[in-house]
């Protein structure tokens, strides 16, 4: 593809007219291309005037009333604590998570639901992370060094939620480790970033071990080598 | 964990009870109450927009509920994500607009419904205040004009991809084109489109 072509795909991104591949390909090329992040605004609210030429259509009067009330119900969770606030049936709670994508550099527009494949992925990831938060008899670990906790279920199955915590350094990641004996074992990656971060560890948590996180270079070590940001303790 | 670890600021639920007369914020300053927990900021942008919004969710995805659907979707992430969206500096409506079409796009894709098929009539608004009314009313004549001063063909690429929802490889399979042609199409003609906004007096940066 020219570099032509990929500066004429602004009109299809901001048309969503692209596919799961076109628009991964585009928005990797925006982030270093100036002239598309400087014509993508005018070219995006060109697009949002189209919506104009529709018949105006009253929406039914409840669709107010139950936006509104989800709104205020998810604003009060958000002053409860975190484990009712996860343990709360929730497709919204799913959607919040997920909506959780990058939005730098006009890639917002994706970020409701970007390509459908990263939409699921993320989701199956959510998932697994609220199962693990929301089983009966699940403990919940204080973090020392973050807002957040760590969440063990019954199973030993373990999920990190981290939030406060900046998005980590170009070309670094934080990593996960689980010290059951002394011996940091890696146990999954995540970016960190300006919203909650809910990690699935990739291990199991025993009784009585110690949980880190560090700095690591992108891709994450198999020791751990890094500044330690995060740590924690199981009983 | 401190319990006061999960606490979050304090909404802006009192500020909302004091009954400012939120009609004249611009969608900004709602924007940024929004981003405070301030529900009737919220319902005033949905007031301003719910409608056109419902209207785009409709014709794209010929189904009421979905399109409520995808309308509940987006205002649910305007009040989740208004804070992040405020460092963007784009407009509002744009965003709102911008939100229900991916919404609706997604969802009409999944559905795999059929597309292009015309809409029954349905009734059209008039619930709407006087002065919104013919605000609205104003900027579809002017959108409507604009659109009509484009190509056949251009025009033809931008609402097939706009309202059918199809991706610029299935337009080019539907209209018999080389790809190449249908990206040169939406280019061209949206970026004409603009500018023919731009010479009606309409700033679409702060219009639209």
């Amino acid at each position: 593809m020219t570099s032509h072509d990929i500066h004429e795909q602004a009109a299809a991104y901001v048309l969503h007219a692209l596919d799961d591949d076109e628009l991964r390909a585009f928005e990797e090329h925006l982030v270093g291309c100036t002239v598309c992040q400087e014509e993508l605004e005018s070219l995006r609210s060109a697009a949002a005037a189209i919506a104009y030429d529709t018949d105006l259509r009253a929406p039914p009067a409840q669709l107010r009333a139950r936006i509104l009330d989800e709104a205020r119900a998810e604003s009060s969770s958000n002053v409860i604590p975190l484990r009712r606030r996860f343990l709360a049936p929730g497709a919204a709670v799913l959607a919040a998570a997920a909506a959780c994508a990058a939005i730098a550099l006009g890639v917002w527009a994706s970020s409701l639901s970007g390509s459908l494949n990263r939409e699921r992925d993320a989701r199956r990831a959510q998932t697994q992370a609220l199962a693990i938060i929301a089983a009966p008899g699940s403990r919940r670990f204080a973090l020392d060094g973050s807002k957040g906790a760590l969440v063990v279920a019954p199973n030993e199955e373990a999920a990190l939620v981290v939030s406060g915590l900046p998005r980590a350094p170009d070309g670094m990641t934080y990593e996960v480790w689980i010290l059951p004996n002394g011996k940091a074992l890696p146990a999954g990656l995540f970016a960190g970033g300006p919203d909650r971060s809910i990690v699935t560890l990739t291990r199991l948590v025993p009784r009585h071990a110690k949980v880190a996180v560090s700095v690591e270079p992108a891709g994450g070590s198999q020791t751990l080598t890094g500044q330690v940001l995060i740590t924690t303790e199981t009983a | 964990m401190r319990e006061h670890d999960l606490v979050a600021l304090p909404g802006g639920r009192e500020d909302a009870a004091s009954g400012r007369d939120l009609a004249h914020f611009s969608d900004e300053a709602l924007l940024a109450l929004v981003s405070r927990s301030d529900d009737l900021a919220l319902a005033e942008l949905y007031d301003r927009y719910g409608r056109v919004a419902y209207g785009l969710a409709v014709r794209i995805l010929r189904d009421q509920t979905l399109a409520e659907d995808a309308v509940q979707d987006a205002f649910l992430t305007v009040w989740r994500k208004a804070g992040t969206f405020l460092a963007e500096r784009a407009k509002p409506s744009t965003w709102i607009l911008t939100l229900v079409h991916r919404r609706s796009v997604d969802l009409v894709r999944r559905e795999q419904r059929r597309r292009g098929d015309p809409l029954e009539s349905a009734p059209i608004a008039a619930t709407a205040s006087t002065d919104e009314e013919a605000a609205l009313r104003s900027k579809r004549r002017v959108v409507q004009e604009a659109l009509r001063q484009l190509p056949d063909d251009q025009r033809e690429a931008l609402e097939l991809a706009y309202y059918g929802g199809f991706t610029q490889s299935e337009l080019a399979e539907r209209l018999g084109q080389p790809l190449g042609t249908i990206k040169s199409r939406m280019f061209t003609g949206l970026r004409r489109l603009r500018d023919l906004l731009a010479d009606a007096g309409v700033d679409v940066a702060t219009e639209f």
